[in-house]
This record gives C-alpha cells, sequence and structure tokens, in this order.
C-alpha cells in the first residue's frame, strides 16, 4: 500500500514537471513575443520593450521557466502582460465555478449511467434492455454544445422554466444557483452518462457471469440485492477507470458549455485570455488543467486500491 | 414425505436440446447419497435444478420437493425460492478460487449467511457465530479478517463450507468439492464436509466422478449417464456388483481394487449433449450392445436401487 503510494507519488510528480516543461515550451515556441502580441501590432518598439523589462521576458528561457514554475509551487500565477491583474486569484475564482459544473457534469453521468447500464446488463436479452441501448447510442452521438443548445431551446425559451443562461454563486442564491446549474450539468453530463452506461453495462455483465454471484444467490440472496451486495464493487474497478478518463473530458467540455451558458468559469477566462491574447493567462490556465487531470488519475489509482483488496501490495 | 430430497422425473432442456431426462432420486433424512458419472453426464445440472440456478436458457420441469418447504421447487418465484437457498438448502461449488467475493472479508461472507435468514438475532451473533463456525472448518478467527485471495484453495473451500453449513440446512448439496483441489488437502476437506452433515443431521447428496470418494463419503449412489439416472443402490452393492454395463465399465476405468485393471477404459468419449444415441444413451459405446438397445431400456428393480440395461452384468461376476 505505502509501496504504491510512493510510486504513485513519483509517478505524479514526474509526470507534474514533464507537463509543465512542455507546456512552458509549448507557448514559448509560439511565433511571434509574448510583449508584442500583448500589446498589439501597433505598439512602440519602446513600448514592446519596456514589457518585456517588465514582466522578464528579456532573460533567458530557463530562467523564465524555473521562475514560472518556482512560483506555480508556490501559488503564484504571476501577472498578466494585458491587464497587469495578478492571474491567481482569477484561476482560484474560476476553478471553483468550472469544478461546480464538473462535479454536477459527473453526478448526473453517473446517476443516469450506473442504474441505465445495470439494468440494461440484467435485461440485455429482453426488449427493455435493447430499448436503453439504443437510446445510450444516440446519446453517445451528441456533442455537449448541442446538447446545451437543445436543452436552451426547450426547457428555456419554450417552456421558460429555467434561466438561459448566467451563473449565480450559490452563497449568494443557492435556489438561482442550482436553477441555472441545471441545464450546464445537463449538457455536460448526459453525453458523458451515455458513454459511461455502456461501460456500467459490461463491468454489470461481467460481474453477473461470476461464480461469487451465484455463491451469493445460494446462499438466498435476491438477484438484485446479490448484485447490489457483492457486484457494485467488483463492477466499479473498471468504471473508476472510465470515470477518471471522463473527468478529463468533462474538464474540456466545461470550456464549450461555459460558452453557451455564459458561465464565468475557467474555461470561459481561458478563450478570454486567447482572444485577448494574453498568453501568460492561457499557458497557466492550461497548466492547471493538466494538473487537475493528473490529479484525478492519481487519485483514481488510489481508489483501485481502496476497492480491490487484490491491489494491496503486502496483504499477500 | 419422509425423504429430505425428494425429486421425480427431472427434466431439463436447453432451447430445442434435452440435457437431463426424466431423473428420479431420493435423499433420505442423514442420509449421504452420491451421484456419479463421467464429465458431461448432467451431474452439476441435476444439483442446479434442485437449487433453482440453472444458467440463462436452461429450463427444469417435473418435481422437487425438500422437506420442511411446503412448495413444490421447480418453477417456485425468487421471492420463495430465496427463503429456501441457504436455508433448507446449500450447495458447495466445484471451484473455490472463484465462489467467493474478492473485496469482501471472509468473516463478512459468512455472517451473510445467517443475517440474509435472520438466524441470529443481530450482527455480533453473526459474527461470533462465524468465529465458530470457521473453528468447526479448522481455521483460525484471524481467517475472519482475511480477503479471498490471501487464503489457499483448500482453504476458501472450506469457507464456502462453513458459510453452506451455517444455517444447519436440511440437505448440503456437493459438487466436486475436492476436484479443483490438491490431493493433499482433499482428504481433510472431505473429513469435514462429512463431520458437518453428520454434526447437524443434515442429509448430503455429493456429486463427484471420483468412485473412490463416493466409497469413503456415502451410503448410497446414483450413476448418471446421458443425462439419465442408469443405476442406483447401496455403495457397496453398486461398487462390488454393477449391474449396469456403464458402471461396470467406470469401476473397471476407475481401478477401485485391483491393479490389473487399472488401463482399462470406456472406449470412445462422452457425447456433447443432444448428441447420445436414441434407446440406451450408452449403446454407441457398450461393447455388449445389441439390437434390442436402440429401444430404451425400462428400469429393473425398485425406485431406490435397480438399473436400465437390456443386458446386465451377472450378479456373480463381480461378486
Ligand atoms: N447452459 C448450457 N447450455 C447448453 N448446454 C449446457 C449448458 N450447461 C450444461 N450443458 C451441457 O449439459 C451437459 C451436462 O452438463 P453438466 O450437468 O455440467 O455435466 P456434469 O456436471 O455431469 O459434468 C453437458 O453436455 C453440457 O455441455
Ligand atoms: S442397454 Fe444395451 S447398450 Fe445399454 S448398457 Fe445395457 S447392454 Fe449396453
Ligand atoms: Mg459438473
Amino acid at each position: 500500500m505505502v509501496l504504491r503510494l510512493i510510486e504513485r507519488t513519483a509517478v505524479l510528480l514526474a509526470s507534474l514537471a514533464v507537463s509543465s516543461v512542455l507546456v512552458f515550451a509549448f507557448m514559448a515556441i509560439l511565433p511571434g513575443d509574448p510583449a508584442r502580441v500583448a500589446l498589439g501590432v501597433n505598439a512602440s518598439d519602446e513600448a514592446v520593450a519596456e514589457l518585456r523589462r517588465q514582466f522578464g521576458l528579456d532573460r533567458p528561457l530557463t530562467t523564465q521557466y524555473f521562475e514560472w514554475l518556482g512560483g506555480l509551487v508556490r501559488g503564484d500565477f504571476g501577472t498578466s502582460y494585458v491587464s497587469k491583474a495578478a492571474i491567481g486569484p482569477q484561476i482560484f475564482d474560476r476553478f471553483q465555478v468550472t469544478l461546480w459544473l464538473v462535479v454536477a457534469g459527473m453526478v448526473v453521468a453517473l446517476v443516469v449511467a450506473a442504474p441505465a447500464g445495470t439494468v440494461m446488463a440484467a435485461r440485455h436479452r429482453k426488449v427493455s434492455g435493447l430499448a436503453l441501448s439504443a437510446v445510450s447510442q444516440l446519446g453517445v452521438a451528441v456533442p455537449a454544445f448541442l446538447a446545451g443548445i437543445l436543452l436552451i431551446m426547450v426547457f428555456a425559451v419554450k417552456l421558460g422554466w429555467l434561466p438561459a443562461n448566467g451563473w449565480t454563486p450559490p452563497a449568494q442564491d443557492p435556489a438561482m444557483f442550482l436553477k441555472q446549474l441545471v441545464m450546464p450539468a445537463l449538457s455536460l453530463g448526459l453525453v458523458q452518462g451515455a458513454v459511461l452506461t455502456r461501460y456500467v453495462r459490461s463491468a454489470v455483465l461481467e460481474v453477473l457471469r461470476e461464480d461469487y454471484l451465484r455463491t451469493a444467490r445460494a446462499k438466498g440472496l435476491r438477484p438484485f440485492p446479490a448484485l447490489w451486495r457483492h457486484g457494485v464493487r467488483n463492477a466499479a474497478v473498471p468504471v473508476v477507470t472510465v470515470l477518471g478518463l471522463q473527468l478529463a473530458t468533462l474538464l474540456i467540455g466545461a470550456v464549450v458549455v461555459e460558452r453557451v451558458f455564459v458561465i464565468p468559469g475557467l474555461g470561459s477566462l481561458l478563450l478570454d485570455g486567447v482572444s485577448n491574447r494574453d498568453l501568460l493567462l492561457v499557458q497557466d490556465v492550461v497548466m492547471v488543467l493538466v494538473i487537475a487531470v493528473l490529479l484525478v488519475n492519481f487519485l483514481v489509482d488510489l481508489l483501485y486500491v481502496a476497492l480491490d483488496p487484490r491491489l494491496r501490495v503486502g496483504s499477500r | 414425505m419422509s425423504d429430505v430430497l425428494s425429486v421425480r422425473g427431472l427434466t431439463v432442456t436447453v432451447r430445442d436440446k434435452t440435457l437431463v431426462s426424466d431423473v428420479d432420486l431420493t435423499v433420505g433424512p442423514g442420509e449421504r447419497v452420491g451421484l456419479i458419472g463421467e464429465s458431461g453426464s448432467g451431474k452439476s445440472l441435476t444439483a442446479l435444478s434442485v437449487l433453482g440456478l440453472l444458467p440463462e436458457d436452461v429450463v427444469a420441469a417435473g418435481s422437487v420437493q425438500l422437506t420442511g418447504v411446503d412448495h413444490e421447487l421447480i418453477g417456485a418465484d425468487e421471492r420463495r425460492m430465496s427463503r429456501v437457498r441457504g436455508r433448507h438448502l446449500a450447495m458447495v461449488f466445484q471451484e473455490p478460487m472463484t465462489a467467493l467475493n474478492p473485496t469482501m472479508r471472509v468473516g463478512d461472507q459468512i455472517a451473510e449467511a445467517m443475517l440474509i435468514h435472520r438466524t441470529v438475532p443481530g450482527r455480533r451473533a453473526a459474527r461470533a457465530a462465524a468465529v465458530e463456525l470457521l473453528g468447526r472448518v479448522q481455521l483460525p478467527r484471524e481467517t475472519m479478517r482475511a480477503y479471498p485471495h490471501q487464503l489457499s484453495g483448500g482453504q476458501r473451500q472450506r469457507i464456502v463450507l462453513a458459510l453452506a453449513l451455517a444455517n444447519d440446512p436440511a440437505l448440503l448439496i456437493c459438487d466436486e468439492p475436492t476436484t479443483a483441489l490438491d490431493v493433499t488437502v482433499q482428504a481433510l476437506v472431505l473429513d469435514l464436509i462429512v463431520k458437518g452433515v453428520v454434526a447437524r443431521s443434515s442429509a448430503l447428496l455429493f456429486i463427484t466422478h471420483d468412485l473412490a470418494v463416493v466409497a469413503t463419503v456415502c451410503e448410497r449412489v446414483l450413476v448418471m449417464y446421458g443425462g439419465r439416472v442408469v443405476e442406483s443402490g447401496p455403495v457397496e452393492e453398486v461398487f462390488t456388483r454393477p449391474r449396469h454395463r456403464y458402471t461396470e465399465g467406470l469401476l473397471a476405468a476407475s481401478d477401485l481394487e485391483t491393479n490389473e485393471r487399472r488401463l482399462t477404459t470406456i472406449p470412445g468419449n462422452v457425447p456433447p449433449a443432444g448428441q447420445f444415441p436414441s434407446g440406451c444413451v450408452f449403446r454407441n459405446r457398450c461393447r455388449h450392445a445389441t439390437d434390442v438397445c436402440s429401444t430404451a431400456p425400462s428400469w429393473t428393480g425398485t425406485a431406490s436401487t435397480g438399473f436400465a440395461c437390456h443386458h446386465p452384468a451377472e450378479v456373480t461376476t463381480h461378486a
């Protein structure tokens, strides 16, 4: 257990280091000088030179990299070349918004996939199971932004049940927060839910064939309780893998969905950064997204160990 | 209805194929009955029919009655069957390596058997009882906290036995319980099975293809081939004076008594389900077959002792 933790932590740190180099290098090799990009083509050479000095862009790239990395480690994301505002607090605020969105999307996906996949597996020979399969196939093919637009058309425009867009922090007005969260969460989560459903289905099908499930039935458990008590944890192992991958997809999906629903999250921040040519901001946001994905994978790995005692090193 | 288990006219089919035909079988109170035959004879399907846990698409017809249960088991719904399984009727399966949930502690899996049927007042009592059951199968109380992967095959099979016996079932069915185990632990597991059923006066239906095991464990035996019971009777009688030619062949091949017979085997293989000959199912492998064997031989003898063969072995040949 401890060994695995150390090993996984080492892998995490190495991946973080490598990806920070990649992100930094990618931004550095982009044609054009960040100061020039930030100020625009019409800026005078003096102004550009001044900005370069001000932000240390005249120093060697390695120095700049370690400066940037050191800042990240301390939680200091630097200062925007464009707005001259500190980037850290913006990312922090926006990240919370995106986190709500991703978590809500995940919840939607799970709430859809867990029962639907289980029913599909349990009734894989019956009409109800096949019908569900067809619906999920359809769901997989719908992109999140399209789902979002369809939802807006139905629930905001036609029925007027929900606000078409916007964002209210939960502390300010919980009811409004939830109302506004519903549609973005659905458009993110339904599609992922459709994908996840198929993994849940195959995981449950697998478990249903296991001998220990027959043992559970032979003990006197009815089919559903047997699956619940003895199947869920076993089926969860492969599903958690997919869930980890999907979190990454959800983060990316959030970028788009935030646009559709006018939500001030990381995605909007990133797109704003791109359109304002705020390179450091873009670099920081991308790095934060990468860190989030890597951390999720790390946690998924630990979750395996919690789920499956066979993976606990030293337990033999 | 003094029998613990009474199976009448059991027929098992899958789509158009018949896998088990017209099996009659009884097990008396505290009796230990063996069910033998080569692999593919229909032994497991017979056991699973009694338990009501046949695989998908496989259907049983006929009658199965169990003492203490006031309804027919064949065709009973899940609600009723779930009250019977694990309570009046329990089963130990062939493969101990996969029979236990890998993500649940062994102690919880044993305790659950009692909690499901509320045969103990609560969790604490269930755990205490589980520790005691572990002791009965000679495993230390620390085993409670173990996960299955930390145990050997023999230890796991003892756990399965412990949880099968947890509610003192009227009938225990063991389907090749030692086949997957090391020879060194087979004797111990067999001994624990017999001790376990004797201590509870439970009846035992013991399935195996190992005749030596039947000889040590069982009092009565049924010989199955091609989905039918071809011979039955007291173990001593059937093993010393087999009448059906299939039983005769099995005994010759098993080398139960003499070494000269070591190389004798039944010619050919067990056909796949649905491809047994008409009439006597054994006739394509039988050295004694004649034209009359293309008609199904009728049962000779009593319900509990008899055989179905047109040209039975002479009673004197093996005595
Ligand atoms: N689910 C199934 N579908 C079709 N045939 C099956 C199924 N289960 C078992 N059989 C066939 O039924 C026959 C008897 O099987 P089984 O009862 O397992 O034999 P035994 O336990 O005596 O070895 C075999 O020929 C086997 O292939
Ligand atoms: S009935 Fe005929 S074929 Fe069948 S076992 Fe007897 S002698 Fe052989
Ligand atoms: Mg079998």
